[in-house]
């Protein structure tokens, strides 16, 4: 076990742990933000440098600080460690120029982004950047890139996170899409105008932290906090798929699924793609109660409440709505 | 007339050749080692030398050796990185064209050192002659029993490979060289693990500059303390200087370090003085990625010391008054450069060269140069200079790998020391991009 102390509180966490993860036990607002880190994917980390802590002793041993900001989500831990993430005015400065030199090449289509509400550098950008940029040069862009029938590759939007491909490394046999060219010229492609079709691909649509990868089948239907996100489960034939999701109902309608998510946006465990595009209705699910959502999350600031309908409006209503609404209640969900 | 220890046969004819080399004393070292010396004695010998990293880190390569880790049973690895491609440096590439049996006899030697049984010559892949020459070499070696198995009846065995690189400056960057080497894309790796623990095939390695291994047969047949009485306080042994620019003689030239800058520059022996009879404006001591010092403080220190060609001297300052000896890319400017267009240049090299893996370097590089080719070609404004720094500033320390200090450093340096021709190419666009506009004032230092 090593014992480090973060923003001046101790904690005891067993060799070989991140300082990032180490700040996980700790919980709360003091957790860096990562935008490339993906705890279910090996080798992920270290891209984005949004988890730049201060190392103020690099251990008990050795007690200097270290020369540079590290990235926590890479770095181990070490017996007598102390960082400093948000007690320190250095890391947050850095946070700022992380959050510019992002927006640098990212739009800020939220409005029309299918990501919005459940994008982590909206919520990075939110939290740590400032509203002006200094930037004033030309931006990249791309033209649309089909990659096949179920997911949308949105490059424009792309933040070079490498979680994509390492879901598809190691997620997926026979790989198909991956970085080509380098700088700021790099970006995420199928190598020839390829598409990417295989049982589990629908999951870098979940490991995207931005709106570059979206579900063909959802884009443009609703704005997350308008749905309602429902447990579920079901028996699933692929042995590799656990089964367990969230439905998002508008409505009676499922209008996607998805992979169930931790509080740091990261899937609890991966779904097939017949569990994701094909199976959207509520029969096909065992239902087990309203998910939860946290991270600040826009969908969990909305409350979802039974609709309201004054006597004047009931009135109004046609037999047939009066029928409907009898039959099927809205489901009463959220907090 | 300094020293030569490296380059003192470079002109034999046929020296390329093993015959030849051996003639003239060749693979004496490997005879040394494998039958007089064990391993560690040889490390000691290396770490008594003070030889330092001649590729730019200036790390002292014994100590690094040192930290090899050398668990039971897993083989381990010496990579020369022979990628040489940082502009104004260009010394490598003649060492192993010139003395190609020099680097294979250091490999040899250090690889017994380190106890590599495998090793390889990671070489710039636009070097396709270099890459031949090494290859007609290494047969040359293996006929000849230097490599393969059983070296000289040792029972050492040692194969060695050349590699040639994918064409990028970042495969230069010793954790991305091994990535490249594995046949994946040249990304650095995060460190911690260190190569010395998990590095190629995620076995122990240790990853040497080309000049640094060519070194080691001198250290071995001389011995580290004949050697480390070469040159001056930690700076030990000779260094090669490629030396380019606006100069009477540029070329590769062997010293001994500790001598003055100014004699480097202006004496007959090396670079002859600047051409044309011009002054010096400025000079990059160690490769464009080191910090550019103007006339006043490459020949002198802020305290009026003679600068010397050490790593110490050259740091002497820090980043304020100071530079880095790096890996020896000596560029000289004269009083006509113009400091924003060389800074431009310099900054289109490193944007076009970075890997684009972390944030801060993919979009930052490329910042940099837009805003750089804007004030170059007169549609620069009063605040660009200030987002310039900050911007190199927001870089700095923040990627995963050097690339990202590489490109903000010159940007830094160059603001630092020559603000004020920065402003005026601002504020005179029409007279600043007029074809062979000089800058008519003298750089102000901050």
């Amino acid at each position: 076990m090593a014992k480090i102390t973060f923003d001046g509180i101790e904690v005891d966490v067993p060799d070989g742990t991140t300082i990032l993860n180490a700040a996980r036990t700790i919980g709360g607002g003091i957790v860096p933000p990562a935008m490339c880190y993906y705890t279910p994917l090996k080798g992920s980390g270290g891209k984005c440098r949004a988890c730049l802590v201060r190392v103020a002793a690099g251990s008990a041993k050795d007690p200097r600080p270290m020369p540079k900001l590290v990235a926590s989500c890479v770095t181990p831990v070490q017996d007598g460690m102390v960082v400093e993430n948000t007690t320190s005015e250095q890391v947050l400065n850095v946070r700022k120029g992380i959050v510019e030199m992002l927006l640098i090449n990212h739009p800020l289509d939220c409005p029309v982004c299918d990501q919005a509400g459940e994008c982590d550098l909206q919520n990075f950008a939110f939290e740590h950047g400032v509203s002006t940029t200094r930037y004033e040069e030309e931006r990249r862009t791309f033209e649309k890139i089909d990659i096949g029938p179920l997911i949308q590759l949105h490059m424009t939007r792309c933040i070079l996170c490498y979680r994509c491909v390492y879901t598809a490394d190691q997620l997926t046999e026979k790989r198909v899409h991956g970085v080509l060219g380098r700088g700021d010229a790099a970006e995420i492609g199928t190598y020839i105008e390829n598409i990417i079709d295989n049982e589990f691909s629908g999951n870098v649509i979940d490991v995207c932290p931005v709106g570059a990868l979206t579900d063909k089948t959802f884009r443009f239907k609703q704005r997350v906090w308008f749905t309602k996100p429902v447990n579920a489960h079901r028996q699933c034939e692929n042995p590799k798929c656990c089964g367990k999701v969230v439905l998002w109902y508008k409505g009676k309608d499922v209008l996607r699924v998805t992979a169930r998510k931790d509080q740091y946006g990261e899937v609890k465990e991966w779904i097939c793609n017949t569990c994701r595009f094909d199976k959207k209705e509520t029969s096909d699910w065992t239902l087990e109660g309203p998910a939860h959502i946290d991270r600040s999350s826009v969908i969990s600031a909305n409350h979802y409440e039974l609709p309201v309908l004054n006597a004047q409006v009931i009135a109004d209503l046609p037999e047939s709505s009066l029928r409907d609404l009898e039959q099927n209640p809205p489901m009463r969900l959220g907090n | 007339m300094g020293r030569k220890l490296l380059t003192e046969h470079i002109n034999v004819e046929g020296i390329d050749t093993f015959e030849v080399y051996r003639k003239h004393g060749g693979y004496r070292s490997v005879e040394k080692a494998l039958k007089t010396m064990t391993p560690d004695e040889v490390v000691e010998e290396v770490k008594k030398s003070g030889l330092r990293g001649r590729g730019g880190a200036g790390f002292p390569t014994g100590m690094k050796w040192s930290f090899l880790a050398k668990p039971e049973g897993v083989p381990r690895y010496l990579v020369c990185n022979a990628d040489e491609s940082e502009p104004g440096t260009f010394k490598d590439r003649q060492l192993m064209s010139k003395l190609p049996h020099l680097l294979i006899e250091g490999m040899i030697t250090s690889s017994y050192a380190l106890g590599a049984n495998t090793s390889y010559i990671y070489i710039r892949g636009e070097l396709l002659y270099v890459l031949r020459i090494l290859e007609k070499a290494i047969a040359e070696a293996y006929a000849a029993g230097f490599l393969g198995k059983n070296i000289l009846g040792s029972g050492y065995d040692l194969d060695l490979y050349v590699h040639p690189g994918g064409g990028a400056y970042i495969c230069g960057e010793e954790t991305a060289l091994l990535e490249s080497l594995e046949g994946k894309r040249g990304n650095p790796r995060n460190k911690p693990p260190f190569p010395a623990v998990q590095g190629l095939y995620a076995r122990p390695t240790v990853v040497n500059n080309v000049e640094s291994i060519a070194a080691v047969p001198v250290i071995v047949n001389d011995g580290g303390d004949e050697y480390a009485k070469i040159g001056v306080g930690r700076s030990t042994g000779t260094k090669l200087i490629s030396a380019c620019g606006h100069l009477n003689k540029p070329g590769i030239y062997e010293i001994e370090l500790g001598v003055p800058v100014e004699e480097f520059i202006y004496s007959d022996e090396y670079c002859g003085g600047i051409w044309k009879g011009r002054d010096l404006k400025a000079v990059v001591a160690g490769g464009s990625s080191v910090p550019i010092l103007p006339k006043e403080l490459i020949l002198k220190t802020a305290a009026g010391e003679p600068r010397l060609m050490t790593y110490e001297s050259l740091s002497d300052g820090g980043f304020v008054t100071g530079t880095m000896l790096g890996s020896g890319g000596f560029i000289a400017m004269d009083e006509t450069t113009c400091i924003v267009r060389n800074t431009w240049n310099f900054s289109r090299f490193y944007h076009h060269e970075s890997c684009g893996q972390c944030s801060p370097c993919r979009e930052g590089t490329g910042w940099l140069e837009k805003i750089l080719h804007r004030i170059e070609h007169g549609h620069g404004t009063e605040r660009d200079i200030d987002v310039l720094a900050s911007v190199a500033k927001q870089i700095e320390g923040n990627t995963i790998c050097p690339l990202g200090e590489a490109a903000a450093w010159p940007v830094s340096a160059a603001i630092r020391h020559f603000r004020d021709e920065f402003e005026w190419h601002i504020r005179n666009p029409q007279e600043a991009t007029r074809p062979g506009a000089v800058y008519p004032g003298k750089a102000v230092l901050v």
